[in-house]
């Protein structure tokens, strides 16, 4: 290989050429220049930008965090969110536990602590009832939680359907779908639901009773059923205008030519396609569904008592903010803490997934 | 005005029409859907009694007379008498009740547009200066929290610590918590808003022609920069009128202010049948109507806009 030592030594100023320029490339030097990339999907294309966003993997890391916590908290807590402690069986309520301050004992513990027992501390006091605050927090969360992923899930399912069929079919199925569509986007959202959560809240308790339904609450239903009358008309917008324009690719007129039906067509060639658009909705979905649901509890129409909601919480905190306003502090953060994070994710996932922002 | 523009105004129109008629059916047979009847409460009063008062509200007649009866007296912008407030008619007390209602939702609105707009243009001057992220940091916490919570913060903070504003919303200087806790929210989704389209717009030529040219900075950002910044603000004021009038439902309450959205919680909490289905229908009207207007506002402001 090396025969730089055989060849006559060069000339400055001679036009000779310099064999060793003409050598064969090694592998090594081959490899160098050989710059392939792993090949990427869509998803984990987005997946890696979205990681690099600092904002938006934190308010991932404190949603992770916040389920984490109402889901495995109330399991290992001492204390129920419905338990009166100062009411036991065949004695006088013990007044004691009521209204206390964080990190107060009521009488009868205070005697077991003084009897040498350890007894967990109420973080958050108690309230006017004498519940354990911080596991009524908590549980508040839990609920909030809920409600904003099964209304997502709801929107979702129902939009996707809607918005694909009128996508796909066009013409005057579309129209026809999409003039409901329109009717319903105009009502008024909040209106119709507090009105829905009037109706149903009295139609539904007689009908409901004894079932298992009936520990969930009407109030919880009838905001599930509201959810799904009126909020999906935005996500069936948006998946109906994607169909549309993704329907007049080639490919989907070689899957049609090789006959397959439009519910293979839907499924596998053009929902795939609008997955980010669905994403970044459904991400936005939740914390309005948050919003919405501890609004109505705020209001007294979302979960029935005892079962607290964040907003049933700064309701019932209300009438004692000039005594403990710490009642009302900790349920407003927490619903505003939940509400932020999902807001910066779900514009992080836009970042991230919307193909038209990409630089 | 073209012919396209008045078709699509003449498209919306209808729209606009068919909803409200849709939500005066939809309130009337959802509030009808309710078993039994409204007096039938606490203390069950005699057959006689009974009798005499559906007669009086016309509830023995068959549902479908009840419906076209109800129908005629809402265009007449008639609502029926209150069942629970004695002798007051729904009508009244949310004209009562609107008086106050709009004075408050008028100034939050104004104030959230016209603080938005200063305060977003700021952020886009400055654009990833300090003043822009503290300005950028505190609309986006802002556009987190729900009505009810900027209004019970707000409770807290000036009349419970600082005591500065009187927490009835009767007293003298008692609408400027309301109009407070209304307008956060608006004002710092349009803040985002404008930051974005402004940033958008002075990246542009003729920004920078009229720059070159030598026209004072203000003046390119007044009168070159906003105008088109300001479009799709116009976009938000119908969605920012429909949070008002349901976000003022619950700071009335909390604030004590004497307006429609108190009187709506209260009827609620009462199930004041009429009043429920009243105010729904005037809030709900009031909401397409404002819709309809900006939507129309908007085409006729901006003529580059599809009107497909």
């Amino acid at each position: 290989m090396n025969n730089q030592d055989t060849m006559p030594k060069k000339n400055l100023l001679s036009f000779q050429l310099n064999l060793k320029d003409f050598e064969k490339a090694t592998d090594d030097e081959k490899l160098q220049q050989v710059r392939m990339s792993e090949s990427t999907t869509f998803f984990k294309d987005g997946m890696r930008r979205l990681r690099k966003n600092k904002i938006a993997m934190a308010s991932l890391s404190i949603i992770i965090l916040i389920a984490l916590i109402v889901t495995f908290v109330p399991m290992v807590y001492p204390y129920t969110y419905e338990q009166q402690l100062g009411v036991a069986q065949g004695k006088r309520i013990d007044k004691t536990y009521n209204n206390l301050a964080p990190f107060e004992y009521g009488e009868t513990e205070l005697e077991r602590i003084a009897n040498g027992e350890k007894i967990f501390p109420h973080i958050f006091g108690t309230d006017a009832s004498g519940r354990d605050y911080a596991i009524r927090v908590i549980y508040g969360g839990r609920i909030s939680l809920l409600v904003g992923f099964f209304a997502a899930i709801i929107v979702l399912i129902i939009g996707i359907v809607y918005g694909s069929i009128a996508g796909y079919f066009g013409g005057r199925v579309d129209l026809f779908m999409m003039r409901i569509v329109d009717i319903i986007y105009s009502l008024p959202d909040m209106l119709m639901i507090i009105l829905f959560s009037v109706v149903l809240k009295q139609t539904l308790t007689p009908a409901i009773e004894g079932t298992t339904l009936a520990k969930m609450g009407t109030d919880m239903i009838s905001i599930f059923i509201v959810f799904a009358i009126l909020y999906w008309v935005g996500m069936a917008r948006l998946v109906r205008g994607q169909i549309l324009s993704i329907k007049q690719q080639e490919y989907v007129l070689a899957a049609r030519s090789l006959g397959a039906k439009p519910r293979r067509i839907i499924q596998k060639h053009l929902l795939p396609n609008c997955m980010s658009v669905i994403i970044i909705s459904t991400a936005l979905q939740i914390p309005s569904a948050i919003f919405t649901e501890s609004y109505l509890s705020f209001l007294g129409l979302g979960v029935s008592i005892p079962m607290p909601s964040l907003g049933s919480l700064a309701s019932d905190a209300l009438a004692g903010i000039y005594t403990y306003p710490y009642r009302l502090i900790i349920p407003a953060i927490s619903i505003w803490l939940i509400v932020l994070s999902f807001n910066l994710l779900g514009d992080g996932l836009r970042d991230a997934f919307d193909p038209k922002l990409k630089k | 005005m073209s012919s396209k523009l008045a078709l699509y105004i003449c498209k919306r129109l209808v729209l606009a029409v068919i909803t409200i008629f849709l939500i005066i059916t939809i309130t009337f047979f959802a509030m009808h859907s309710i078993p039994g009847n409204p007096f039938l409460k606490e203390k069950a009063p005699s057959a006689a009694v009974t009798a005499a008062l559906e007669a009086k509200y016309g509830l023995d007649k068959p549902l479908s007379q009840q419906y076209t009866t109800y129908l005629k007296d809402v265009l007449k912008f008639d609502f029926g008498p209150s069942i629970k407030q004695r002798g007051r008619n729904v009508s009244t007390i949310i004209m009562n009740g609107f008086k106050v209602s709009a004075k408050l939702g008028g100034t939050a609105a104004g104030s959230a547009i016209v603080l938005g707009l200063i305060f977003g243009s700021i952020a886009a001057v400055f654009h990833n200066k300090v003043i822009d992220k503290v300005i950028m940091f505190i609309s986006t916490a802002m556009v987190a929290m729900p009505s009810f919570i900027i209004a019970t913060l707000v409770l807290l903070i000036f009349c419970v610590n600082l005591k500065l504003f009187p927490a009835n919303g009767n007293e003298p200087g008692g609408l400027v918590l309301p109009i407070i806790s209304l307008a956060l929210y608006p004002m710092s989704y349009i803040i985002r808003l404008t930051r974005s389209s402004m940033l958008d717009v002075l990246g542009q030529d003729y920004i920078r022609t009229a720059r070159a040219k030598g026209v004072k900075p203000p003046k390119v950002l007044f009168k070159h920069a906003l105008r088109n910044a300001v479009i799709p603000v116009v976009t938000y004021a119908g969605p920012m009128i429909a949070y008002i009038i349901t976000g003022s439902l619950v700071v009335e309450k909390i604030l004590a202010v004497p307006g429609l959205g108190k009187e709506f919680i209260s009827s609620i909490v009462n199930r004041d049948y009429t009043m429920i289905m009243g105010t729904t229908i005037f809030l709900a009207a009031l909401i397409v109507i404002m819709m309809l207007i900006t939507d129309i506002l908007y085409k006729v402001f901006d003529p580059r806009i599809d009107l497909s």
